[in-house]
């Protein structure tokens, strides 16, 4: 038990790193926890593929800080994210939008689950009638093959 | 037999996207600014800090906002371009000094020569980031009712400047000053 | 004269796959003994040309013979030998010439290792083979020749990417294209198939070795790629979800359904129609992974130098190679129904959810990362699909897969008689809920679902992959290589899961600011910054900070992350610091100058993360034992069971 405290202890106090300036630590973990995702769903344009919080240039260092003061100032996820897709379009959301045009995108883990599941039925349906309409199979090997 | 058809059907779907594709540029990004106002800014003049370079200036006239910086391979190539561009007194061109050092800056636009009636010293890219700038060098058109109505990215030369912003400056009726 | 010998070699070579196309599937199809006997000499005199222009290009680069522009552009006088031999296949050309050369290894393989196969179907295979190597030949030759000479020659070159110039170029396109090039065997053998009219069950025999082989280093290849990229590439992260990387997950995932679907048509000649469509599509999953890498239809950190009128070039080869495929498979496939039975419960079933799981998987991996495409080609704007959106998407069949997974290994045949296994492994379950719970919170401190989850399905599945081989030798019963095997790849699989749940909940990742005689803790462990210096290497120079990290004041390890420039193409690069653990990586990488003699440091501390690759190295090597089984290496039409061995036995 004692070392268990300890642990989350140590955690919630090594998650405030120190340094000259990080900048980077909020003394709220809710709010870091919410930079931390908010970053890493966003594009850095500079760089291909990298999300603002991977990338090195610049303009991701400007927009990381960016996200900063308006977590600070109170801003909510969704206005922090529109606040960038008004300037640079849904090409800088990672994570794209739930929107008409991407509709199929996220739908189709669902659809695509349903589809499936019913082909597999319905091919599972047929052969177990087939092995029973079998009556004098033999004793299959069991096994790996 | 119909279903066995279907990845084939599927195949010949993907080869016309991807084929299509072919022809685009992926990295291309349209500017959502476009038909919306332009934001405000008002900056230190990189020459003179004092000076204020704000486009309150420029309501009720079209002008060109140009970004760039002298660490932008791409400014120094379209640098003769918009000296040129500037001449022709057409529609003032703004400078929008996007993260740079300021002496740099001072000394290239006296070496180089200076295209901009005026220039903004951004030293922190906050106005950049409103623009949606994110490469270096970018150039905005706007109209006189303060609304973007254009955005090149990349190198201008006067042959896009003939193409894309003449026909856009007569077709709002910008004139010269 | 070495570049001319070489592209002169190479086309000789592509004369040599014409015939081999030609000879091999005409003379099978008019039944011409003196045709097809030309297929198999023609594959071994295809490979001597292909390996004699890869030795010329290769000996280019050694000799620094910057008259080639190939050359010129992808290498350096200051670049050692090794990476001068690695930098033949650093960019597009080369790359190209590589995958031709592994395409004409593993035709060699089949050629000779086939002796027992008919004439008529070795012949459409290697005709097959042929036609695959004449289309990847013919577009190197036309746009993309390695060969070609700059005049004047270049007084010395532009380098090797710094990021490229690494142990790891050495070994891991080699080895993925081994895999992703290898599924083209399985996609002959079904296309001759097709072509012949037949699929049985010694047809799924034949293919199963074959395709396993080429997975396994499949396997192999992505998790160098993804080692590779942790710590080269300064951020820290082992997956990124890039188009490219998805380009060789997906030919994995349909390999993998592959697998695990021949065995049903192996075994019970169930599911032929299916097999045959998951052999072209994994196949074709690599033709397509190639068209994206090279073709600039998307973005990624990996995309070759595009250009569109060669992305067009292998847009076409790709549209006849698989719409052929898929055009004999809607002739063929009607045909091959078959009316065995299989109940509810009972191994088929089972390896059919696995299948159609692995299938949604690829598809929604494919979708995600095509859908940008679609929407701009359909002008509707343009937006990105990135890690969040996989991360997401990719557990919904992932989470049924392990849980069926853990089960289905003991299913039998037709029926599962899983009766007196439902116990144990409902035990095993609850016994792997409780360690994964109490080694989260004595750990790590903290307990997440998701986290939970992967610990709990990763120590499941290692119980119930290991029981089986445990209790057979347990019992001095004997054990398959098959079943060995199998049971090593899942092992690898739990392995693999526990490492990602451990890796991605409880890793922490730091930027800090600090300046020399500072410290910061993370996770326990105290970084201190003793010292900044400046390095030269052969070919760059560099600037190193000195850590010193300890825990409780014992002293881990210093470690010693440099911040390079290489001389010739002046690009700064991010050589990141790691030390490694049985439970854990301390990773140190050093960012930019800040003022005031600060630096920014980027420190990450990733528990579990050498099991993510440890355990693709079990799958691979369950693979490879797997492959080995006596039954792929005899020849006998029908094999008695072994004295004595009971129903479980039988491969």
């Amino acid at each position: 038990m004692k070392a268990w405290c300890a642990t989350v202890v140590l955690l919630l106090v090594a998650s405030g790193a120190f340094g000259i300036d990080s900048g980077d630590d909020f003394a709220d973990p809710i709010l870091q926890a919410r930079y931390e995702r908010l970053i890493h769903d966003l594009r850095c344009l500079v760089c291909q593929n990298e999300s603002i919080a991977d990338s090195n240039a610049g303009l991701a260092a400007d927009l990381r800080r960016e996200v900063r003061e308006m977590l600070r100032a109170g801003k909510s996820d969704a206005q922090i994210l529109s606040f960038m897709t008004d300037r640079y379009g849904d090409f800088v959301l990672f994570r794209p939008p739930f929107v008409a045009r991407t509709w199929v995108l996220w739908l189709a883990p669902a659809l695509l689950l349903g589809v499936g599941a019913w082909i597999a039925v319905r091919i599972v349906r047929q052969r177990d009638r087939l092995a029973r309409a079998d009556a004098d199979d033999s004793d299959l090997d069991s096994g790996p093959a | 037999m119909s279903r066995y058809v279907l990845p084939l059907g599927g195949l010949a779907v993907l080869v016309v996207f991807l084929f299509f594709g072919l022809h685009r540029e992926p990295s291309a990004i349209p500017s959502p600014l476009i038909g919306k106002p332009a934001p405000q800014f008002a900056l230190p003049s990189v020459g003179d800090p004092a000076r204020q370079v704000t486009n309150a200036t420029y309501r009720g006239r079209m002008y060109v906002l140009n970004v760039w910086g002298t660490w932008c391979v791409g400014c120094r190539e379209e640098h003769t371009a918009l000296l040129a561009i500037s001449r022709t007194n057409v529609v003032p061109v703004v400078g929008l000094n996007w993260k740079d050092d300021r002496p740099l800056a001072i000394q290239w636009l006296n070496e180089l020569g200076n295209p901009y009636v005026e220039c903004g010293f951004d030293a922190d890219g906050r106005v950049a980031i409103d623009w949606g700038v994110y490469g270096a060098p970018e150039t905005f058109l706007i109209d006189a009712n303060g609304v973007v109505i254009h955005k090149h990215i990349a190198p201008l030369t006067e042959e896009i400047w003939q193409r894309d912003f003449l026909p856009r400056i007569r077709a709002a009726g910008g004139s010269p000053q | 004269m070495i570049p001319e010998l070489g592209h002169f070699a190479l086309i000789l070579a592509l004369c040599l796959a014409i015939a081999q196309s030609v000879f091999g599937l005409i003379g099978a199809y008019r039944r011409q003994p003196e045709w097809m006997a030309v297929a198999r000499p023609a594959v071994a005199g295809q490979f001597v040309f292909v390996a004699l222009a890869f030795g010329c290009l290769a000996a280019s680069f050694v000799a620094n013979d910057f008259s080639v522009s190939y050359v010129a552009l992808n290498s350096n006088s200051a670049l050692p030998t090794f990476y001068r031999v690695a930098a033949v296949w650093g960019a597009h050309e080369g790359s190209l010439l590589l995958w031709i050369l592994v395409l004409a290894t593993w035709s060699l393989a089949v050629a000779a290792l086939s002796r027992s196969l008919p004439d008529t179907f070795i012949a459409r295979v290697l005709g097959v083979l042929g036609v695959i190597s004449t289309g990847f030949m013919t577009f190197t030759l036309a746009t993309s020749n390695p060969f070609t000479r700059l005049l004047p020659p270049a007084l010395d070159g532009n380098d090797l990417n710094p990021l490229l110039q690494d142990f790891a170029l050495a070994v891991h396109p080699p080895i993925l294209y081994t895999g992703y090039v290898g599924f083209a065997v399985a996609f002959s053998f079904a296309c001759a198939a097709m072509l012949e009219g037949r699929l049985d069950q010694a047809w799924a025999r034949w293919t199963r070795p074959w395709t396993i082989v080429a997975w396994m280093f499949l396997t192999i290849g992505i998790a160098l790629g993804s080692w590779w990229a942790y710590y080269e590439l300064g951020w820290g992260g082992w997956w990124f979800w890039d188009p490219v990387e998805n380009a060789s997950f997906m030919p994995w995932l349909a390999g993998t359904a592959l697998i695990h679907s021949l065995a049903v048509t192996e075994k019970r000649g169930l599911f032929r129609s299916w097999t045959l469509l998951l052999a072209i599509f994994a196949f074709s999953l690599s033709l397509l992974g190639t068209f994206l890498v090279r073709s600039g239809v998307l973005i990624s950190v990996h995309a070759f130098a595009t250009d569109p009128a060669r992305g067009v070039f292998v847009l076409t080869f790709l549209t006849m190679c698989i719409g052929g495929a898929l055009s004999l498979y809607a002739w063929r496939a009607p045909k091959l129904g078959s009316s065995a039975g299989f109940e509810l419960w009972s191994r088929e079933s089972f390896l059919l959810f696995n299948n159609v799981l692995l299938v949604i998987a690829a598809a929604l991996i494919l979708l995600g990362t095509l859908y940008p495409l679609f929407i701009d080609g359909l002008d509707l704007g343009k937006i990105s699909v990135g890690p969040p959106y996989f991360r997401a998407v990719f557990l919904v069949p992932m989470l049924p897969l392990l849980a069926l997974a853990g089960v289905g290994m003991h299913a039998s045949w037709k029926r599962a008689r899983l009766g007196g296994l439902k116990r144990p492994l409902l035990v095993g379950l609850v016994v792997a809920f409780a360690l994964a719970l109490a080694s989260a919170l004595w750990f790590f401190g903290r307990v997440t679902v998701l986290a939970t989850v992967g610990l709990t399905a990763g120590l499941w599945i290692i119980y119930s992959a290991l029981r089986e081989p445990i209790s057979r030798l347990r019992k001095r019963q004997s054990l398959s290589a098959a079943v060995l095997g199998m049971s090593i790849a899942h092992f690898g699989v739990g392995v693999f899961t526990i490492g990602v749940a451990g890796v991605e909940a409880y890793k922490i990742e730091k930027d800090v600011a600090l300046r020399p005689g500072q410290s910061v803790n993370i996770a326990g462990y105290d970084f201190a910054f003793r010292e900044l210096r400046n390095v030269e290497g052969p070919n760059y120079s560099a600037i190193e900070g000195e850590f010193e990290v300890t825990r409780n004041g014992l002293l881990v390890r210093v470690l010693q992350p440099q911040k390079r420039v290489y001389r010739v193409q002046t690009m700064p690069m991010t050589e990141a610091a790691i030390t490694v653990g049985w439970t854990r990586d301390l990773f140190v990488a050093l960012g930019d100058q800040l003022g005031n003699d600060a630096w920014s440091v980027r420190i990450q501390y990733k528990p579990l993360i050498r099991y993510v690759w440890l355990g693709a190295l079990f799958m691979a090597f369950g693979g490879l034992v797997a492959a080995t089984d006596r039954r792929y290496r005899s020849v006998r039409v029908t094999e008695p069971l072994p004295a004595g061995s009971t129903a479980r036995d039988a491969a």
